[in-house]
């Protein structure tokens, strides 16, 4: 057989047959449901009479509208205060019964943001294909997973069938080599990443990340990179097997053990690309071009080092791309050639399925130890990824050093990343967060988003404004964060 | 699902690239447990000029006036014709339910994101995808001239003005099946079980790991 990439592998392995008209049956080994995107499927399933295919694919967990406020949370489903969230949330729970599917509730040890829980519990595992209505499952493609996300009539396809009618997409390769810098994260990795291809550079392809600083990397910081694939236009986003991927998973709660374990293992380690397979697109970049990063504008693309200015629109030759720098900075209320670092801060938030794991907690703890949040700042929220990193997190005392700092910890949920709960920004205000997506309103109506690693979020709490990271970073703390 | 053949209708613009999921439909609507009743927060935050919660009566909220679609000239759009990387952002179906629930039955732009191009078709909404320059000639001619309407035949494959433009687009031949029939894509995949219980009785054999611990 030809060279093959990790994507030809896991694509080939779940081929269930190919149509005459040039589509695909793809088998899915895992499906991930929430509350938003799920109702309307099980309703389908219902209208018509039919049954999920089978019962121990399906996992589910309600994250996306939930309070994270703990007061709110111990009222339980029947206290979210607010009706058309409590319905849903609760129609999860009512169709995850009535079905038979397993899930995790919404108090219960196990729940957390989709792409957090999938992983932790070892639900999701390499190889596997995986799926979620939603578009950051790429995450999962840090365990050499072939994962992304669907719309809710697939959702209601894959609960039926099992499989998805779907196309083969390109292979892309992103290279990265060299060592990451001090304070510099995964999270400027991938937004780098996302600067130099734009938001639909890798449309139509899977990527594999490759390169010696993703196999540095651990495997949470290769979620981060995988979970922003989609803000690069592509909706799958890989890392190939090694031995960190296979200590990941050992001992989780849905891995096997003994010898189904080491046979797995073995299958495990064949998942990568082969040293001659080719790729439709290859991309290159080095560490040592890379610092802590921001956005300025309101798409993941308009990034920029910290140490830079925002752009002027009159330095942009092409007629379209200015016409949208214009609107961008306009919605952001910033002047082309400000420097980044004189942007004011008004919340913070820390948190979101890009960054909310346990690694992520501590690298935001790491800055606000023995600091206090500015007094201009009105809020700034961490938001554990699920129940596990709140427990681990507070088993390690990083709860109080937050709290200290006057941090709010709250529960596990999606918060702020898209403002579906009560935890949003006001009308202009500019909020450093963790999370993925800048779009204008995502984080609140008129709200201002600047996306950035956990380390530099914690760091513009502190100093009000947009600070580099770096320059908060002693010598005895530097080897720690640099992840 | 709706079938698709094709269609004539008037044209409304949306002249900016990237036009995100969040921007077509806000979070805040994604909280009914519905498919229907999502057209008239479609654009909600460009559309209005309060803000919008699920459940008010949008026929007395105030509108936008710079908005395109607000204008008197594009009441009743049936198609939307918009720039490059549509519907960029999240994998919400409501995006296509707000589209087609508003009155549109076609977009048409140079390029899409992925998930909500397939998501599309899923809701008897046809995606086409024209070249740049093709895209902006039809801008020209729709600002030029006012009740502008365009004619769209799947069969064919074709987008015609009635200056006589003539634009031929692609798209891949299970999606123009099912949207032509408008199959029942699951009833459809079905009729495989067959074949998929065989995939499976040989993959347990090879991977036992995958199936059975989650209960």
């Amino acid at each position: 057989m030809s060279a093959r990439t990790l994507y030809d592998k896991l694509w080939d392995t779940h081929l269930v047959t190919e149509n005459d008209d040039g589509s695909s049956l793809l088998y899915i080994d895992r499906h991930v449901l929430h509350e938003v995107t799920s109702p309307q499927a099980f309703e389908g399933l219902r209208i018509a009479g039919r049954m999920p295919w089978r019962l121990d694919t399906n996992i589910a967990t309600p994250d996306h509208n939930i309070s994270t406020d703990r007061s709110e949370r111990e009222s339980g489903v029947s206290g979210i205060p607010d009706e058309t969230s409590r319905i849903q949330v609760q129609t999860l729970d009512d169709n995850c019964d009535h079905f038979g599917i397993k899930e995790f509730k919404m108090n219960e040890m196990g729940q957390g943001i989709v792409h957090v829980m999938g992983p932790e519990l070892g639900a999701t595992m390499p190889g596997m294909t995986v799926v979620c209505g939603d578009s950051h499952t790429a995450t999962h493609g840090a365990l050499a997973c072939l994962a992304h996300g669907i719309g809710t009539s697939e959702v209601e396809h894959v609960l039926a069938t099992q499989c998805l009618v779907t196309k083969k997409m390109k292979n892309m390769r992103i290279r990265v080599e060299g060592k990451m810098g001090l304070g510099v994260t995964p999270k400027d990795v991938v937004l780098a990443i996302i600067g130099k291809i734009g938001t639909a550079g890798g449309s139509g392809h899977a990527i594999e990340f490759a390169g010696s600083v993703f196999r540095d990397m651990s495997i949470e910081g290769r979620m981060t990179v995988c979970n922003m694939a989609i803000e690069a236009g592509a909706s799958v986003g890989m890392v190939a097997v090694d031995e960190k991927t296979i200590d990941y998973c050992e001992g989780r709660k849905f891995v096997p053990k003994g010898d189904v374990w080491h046979q797995a293992v073995a299958y495990w380690r064949t998942l990568l690309s082969d040293s001659d397979a080719l790729f439709d697109t290859e991309i290159e970049l080095h560490a040592d071009d890379i610092i802590p990063q921001v956005t300025w504008g309101t798409s993941p693309e308009m990034v920029a080092p910290v140490t830079a200015l925002v752009p002027r629109p009159e330095d942009q030759p092409d007629k379209e791309l200015r016409k949208g720098l214009v609107r961008a900075l306009e919605y952001m209320g910033l002047e082309g050639g400000m420097p980044i670092v004189s942007i004011n801060v008004d919340r913070v938030f820390i948190g979101s399925c890009t960054n909310s794991r346990i690694e992520d907690m501590r690298e935001a703890a790491q800055v606000a130890k023995g600091r206090q949040v500015a007094a201009s700042v009105k809020q700034v929220l961490i938001v554990p990824g699920s129940q596990m990193v709140k427990a681990q997190a507070e088993a390690e005392g990083l709860d109080k050093i937050f709290i200290a700092a006057g941090m709010e910890w709250r529960e596990p949920g999606c918060s702020m990343c898209l403002a579906m709960n009560a935890d949003k920004l006001g009308d202009g205000e500019h909020c450093a967060s963790t999370s993925n997506r800048n779009f204008e309103g995502r984080q609140g109506k008129g709200g201002r988003t600047h996306l950035m690693s956990p380390a530099m979020a914690a760091a513009a709490a502190v100093a009000g404004h947009i600070v580099d990271v770096r320059s908060f970073l002693g010598q005895t703390i530097s080897k720690e964060i640099q992840l | 699902m709706k079938a698709f053949t094709q269609h004539r209708g008037l044209v409304g613009p949306m002249d900016r690239a990237n036009v995100d999921t969040d921007m077509i439909i806000p979070k805040q609507f994604l909280k009914s447990i519905k498919r229907s009743g999502f057209g008239p927060n479609l654009f909600d935050e460009l559309r209005y000029l309060d803000h919008g919660e699920p459940g008010q009566d949008c026929s007395s909220r105030p509108l936008n006036p710079d908005f395109s679609l607000n204008q008197e000239r594009y009441q009743g759009a049936s198609i939307l014709l918009t720039r490059k990387n549509f519907g960029c952002g999240s994998s919400r179906e409501h995006a296509p339910w707000a589209l087609e629930d508003y009155g549109f039955n076609a977009v048409i732009a140079p390029s899409y994101a992925d998930i909500f191009y397939n998501n599309c078709f899923k809701n008897g909404l046809l995606p086409v995808i024209l070249l740049e320059r093709e895209v902006g000639i039809l801008f020209s001619e729709l600002e030029a001239s006012e009740g502008y309407q365009l004619d769209i035949d799947l069969v064919s494959q074709t987008v015609s003005s009635d200056s006589g433009q003539v634009f031929n687009f692609s798209l891949d031949q299970f999606r123009k099946q099912c949207l032509l029939n408008g199959l029942d894509e699951i009833g459809l995949t079905l009729l495989q079980s067959e074949k998929i219980k065989q995939y499976e009785i040989e993959r347990e054999k090879s991977q036992p790991w995958v199936y059975g611990a989650i209960k």
